[in-house]
């Protein structure tokens, strides 16, 4: 009797195997890292569909913080436990196709007739090169001033003065005028007023971050670009422009802001812990950052607007920067990986990303779900959609090979004018020859 | 019977002489380190010997280029200038954080001592390296840092701490100095139970003050501990980077980039260069034995003054 018993028990746990063995062969489970907190609940919904439509294949989400991201791809390529698809960034992709490692989605996109112009003009184009393609894009981000408006209304200022407002790097125009107004002493007195005492700011008109090293997205770009210069000679170039005087002079009047004027915290004195905290410290009449930045301001303690960037002597510019999945050429599941970037570029997942609020999507039609998002919720958040439908409104980021020595080089070279070890015009040249030694 | 009782004695023989065997013995208490030792420090070390006479990018085949990676740092000027930023490292860290180790060892010998109290001495040690820079981070914040409002409260103003070129390094070095001083003074104190109470005795009787037996009897009889604390805490302290990678990542403008943060740039931020970056290694472990044995030789490590004594 107790021998039968265990001889059934033995036949239930061998056919519980098998049953459970089928079920695992039958279901492939891919990897995919991203590094955005933010975007984690609108692509877990995307992975969420995608099961449904694909019970075959699941999606399992891993969230990085951005240190460590990189570190952890890279190190991942190596030791082959890197992820199936991986959220990719334009700073970074080039090292990644010249190691090799990256699969080329182009037979596969032909294979499967799927459309590249559905979104935003020129997001595609960012992830080819010599006929390879290495992502499809997911979404898309611009700059625009965030301000505090309690503080602006306090100093009288009007915010429609931003549909309008001017910057040059000779004098800063009325962006720099609204600056001035908006920085207050411990007198009381403003940046306009002969008495402002530069060393006992209580308010600052402006606030940077860092000093952006060698793209600038969201520090110097949209003032250097305005005046016609650009970072160098084009996607896939190999000369950069960090000698040019437009350049130069506009480095040089943003690090004057707290150099000189005391407008802005000094460099050295800027929080580790980051623009928003600076800002949401309440001190703060306006910065500028990304598109997938809004969430965490509309969370400050007081009322956030977000307004029109300056209009420079060729008039207004943001950077037009763009994520996309890219697949890792180690993967065992390269068919299915397929399947869900196709899916993560599609309208299915982007308008539920769109849905969410936290990015635009590259899908127009998905971003706009986005901006209405926010509207429904009260928030104006046009413009970073006028900057990016604006004829000329935006430029690409500037792909190159050599991302993480140029980064080195102009990290350090840009630091040293914001810390005011030397002027703009002294050290940026000379930085620049290094950057470009690189390409000869 | 005869037979099994031999063979039992010859097999308890054998027990007792590997028992005996003091020599065997010590190596097999060492075999569990010494095997991590090989697997995560020889074989590694003598392998980046031979990586950096290569071009390796870790993912192709590594290619033989000679000496070239040392001609590549050696005419790259952040090399030298992370070279000067750790010696300056070194320089603000070892000496205040030894002095404070032997002044807290002296005081738990001479005024109190508990376990709890050593255990709280210990603590800052305990904490992950990471939390400890996280901690600073937050702690020095130059606008939102408790110690910059305090600060500010008391007139000394405002400081940047990590955030200034001049500052960032002894920053660090604090923040170390901090964190390794407790464990440093743990060790210098059991240096201390060792020296003999009738010597102070017998100096109290000839009349020799605290100061007087401090620096008579204390200091060299403490050296053999010293001597190690010292070269343990030179070598960790050529090797900082866990404190600069959270809290400065080498900035502003590289005046925190160290030896170590130098190679870790090489393969993970600047290039994936191996070959570079091994060299730089094999230059850090050529100074580090250099000035270890100028140490044991000038410290006189292997030999205690005890000695004379007795």
């Amino acid at each position: 009797m107790k021998r039968r018993f265990s001889l059934i028990l033995t036949l239930m746990v061998i056919l519980l195997l098998l049953v459970t063995s089928v079920q695992a062969q039958d279901g492939v489970t891919i990897r995919y890292v991203l590094w955005d907190t933010s975007q984690l609940p609108p692509y877990q919904a995307c992975a969420d569909l995608f099961h449904e439509q694909n019970p075959g294949i699941t999606v399992s989400i891993e969230q990085l913080g951005w240190d460590d991201y990189w570190t952890a791809i890279t190190t991942g390529f190596i030791s082959g436990e890197a992820p199936d698809v991986f959220t990719n960034h334009l700073a970074k992709y080039p090292e990644f196709v010249a190691l090799g490692q990256l699969v080329d989605l182009q037979p596969l996109v032909e294979r499967d007739g799927v459309p590249t112009d559905v979104y935003y003009p020129g997001l595609a184009d960012l992830w080819t090169r010599d006929g390879a393609r290495y992502g499809l894009p997911k979404d898309w981000d611009t700059v625009a001033v965030v301000y505090n408006v309690g503080l602006l209304e306090a100093a009288g200022v009007d915010p429609a003065i931003m549909e309008e407002w001017t910057w040059n790097p000779e004098d800063g125009g009325t962006f720099g005028e609204t600056i001035a107004q908006l920085s207050i002493d411990a007198n009381g007195n403003n940046g306009l007023s002969a008495d402002f005492d530069p060393t006992n700011v209580v308010q600052y008109g402006y606030a940077g971050n860092g000093m952006g090293g060698p793209y600038g997205q969201t520090e110097w770009s949209w003032l250097a670009t305005t005046t016609g210069w650009i970072h160098n000679n084009g996607v896939w170039g190999n000369e950069y422009y960090y000698d040019d005087p437009r350049f130069t002079s506009t480095i040089q009047w943003l690090a004057d802001l707290w150099l000189v004027q005391g407008f802005a915290p000094a460099l050295d004195q800027q929080t580790s812990l980051g623009r928003p905290a600076l800002f949401q410290a309440g001190n703060v009449a306006m910065i500028v950052d990304g598109s997938w930045m809004i969430g965490t301001y509309l969370a400050s303690e007081f009322e956030v607007g977000f307004g029109r960037l300056p209009i420079g002597p060729e008039g207004r510019r943001s950077m037009f920067n763009g994520l996309a999945d890219s697949i890792w050429v180690g993967t065992e599941n390269l068919e299915e990986s397929w399947e869900w970037v196709k899916f993560t570029g599609s309208a299915d997942c982007q308008n539920i990303v769109g849905q969410s609020g936290v990015v635009f999507p590259a899908i127009p039609e998905a971003a706009a779900l986005s901006q209405q998002v926010r509207a429904d919720a009260g928030v104006d958040v046009s413009a970073f959609v006028e900057q990016a439908n604006e004829e000329g409104g935006t430029f690409l980021f500037p792909i190159t090979d050599y991302g993480g020595e140029i980064n080195t080089i102009m990290t350090e070279a840009m630091d040293s004018v914001g810390l005011g070890t030397g002027s703009a015009a002294d050290i940026l040249p000379a930085a620049n020859a290094e950057v470009n030694d690189l390409f000869q | 019977m005869a037979a099994i009782q031999s063979n039992m004695k010859s097999e308890s023989g054998l027990i007792s002489r590997l028992a005996n065997n003091e020599m065997l013995l010590g190596y097999l208490f060492i075999l569990p380190s010494l095997i991590g030792f090989l697997a995560f420090y020889a074989v590694p070390a003598v392998r980046s010997v031979f990586i950096s006479f290569t071009e390796w990018n870790l993912l192709t085949e590594a290619k033989f280029v000679g000496l070239a990676n040392y001609q590549d740092i050696f005419a790259d000027d952040r090399f030298w200038r992370s070279l000067q930023v750790t010696l300056t490292y070194v320089l603000w860290n070892i000496p205040l954080q030894t002095v404070l180790a032997v002044f807290i060892a002296v005081m738990m010998d001479r005024i109190h001592n508990s376990s709890i109290l050593r255990g709280f001495i210990i603590l800052p040690w305990l904490m992950p390296n990471v939390i400890v820079a996280l901690l600073f981070l937050w702690l020095l914040d130059p606008t939102l840092g408790i110690v910059n409002i305090f600060f500010e409260a008391i007139g000394i103003g405002r400081q940047s701490f990590f955030g200034s070129p001049d500052q960032a390094i002894a920053t660090i070095a604090g923040v170390n100095i901090w964190r390794h001083m407790g464990y440093n003074a743990i060790l210098i104190f059991a240096g201390l139970k060792t020296i003999p109470r009738s010597l102070y005795e017998a100096a109290t009787v000839d009349g020799a003050t605290g100061w007087k037996q401090f620096w008579s009897i204390t200091l060299p009889l403490l050296r053999p501990v010293l001597v190690f604390v010292i070269v343990t805490s030179v070598i960790g302290s050529f090797q900082v980077f866990d404190t600069i990678a959270v809290a400065t990542q080498g900035g502003p403008a590289g005046a925190t980039r160290t030896i170590i943060y130098y190679i870790y740039q090489e393969v993970f931020e600047r290039r994936i260069s191996m070959g570079t970056a091994t060299a730089a290694s094999v230059v850090l472990f050529l100074i580090l034995v250099t000035v270890t044995i100028i140490q044991t030789r000038y410290l006189n490590a292997n030999q205690s003054d005890l000695a004379e004594y007795s």
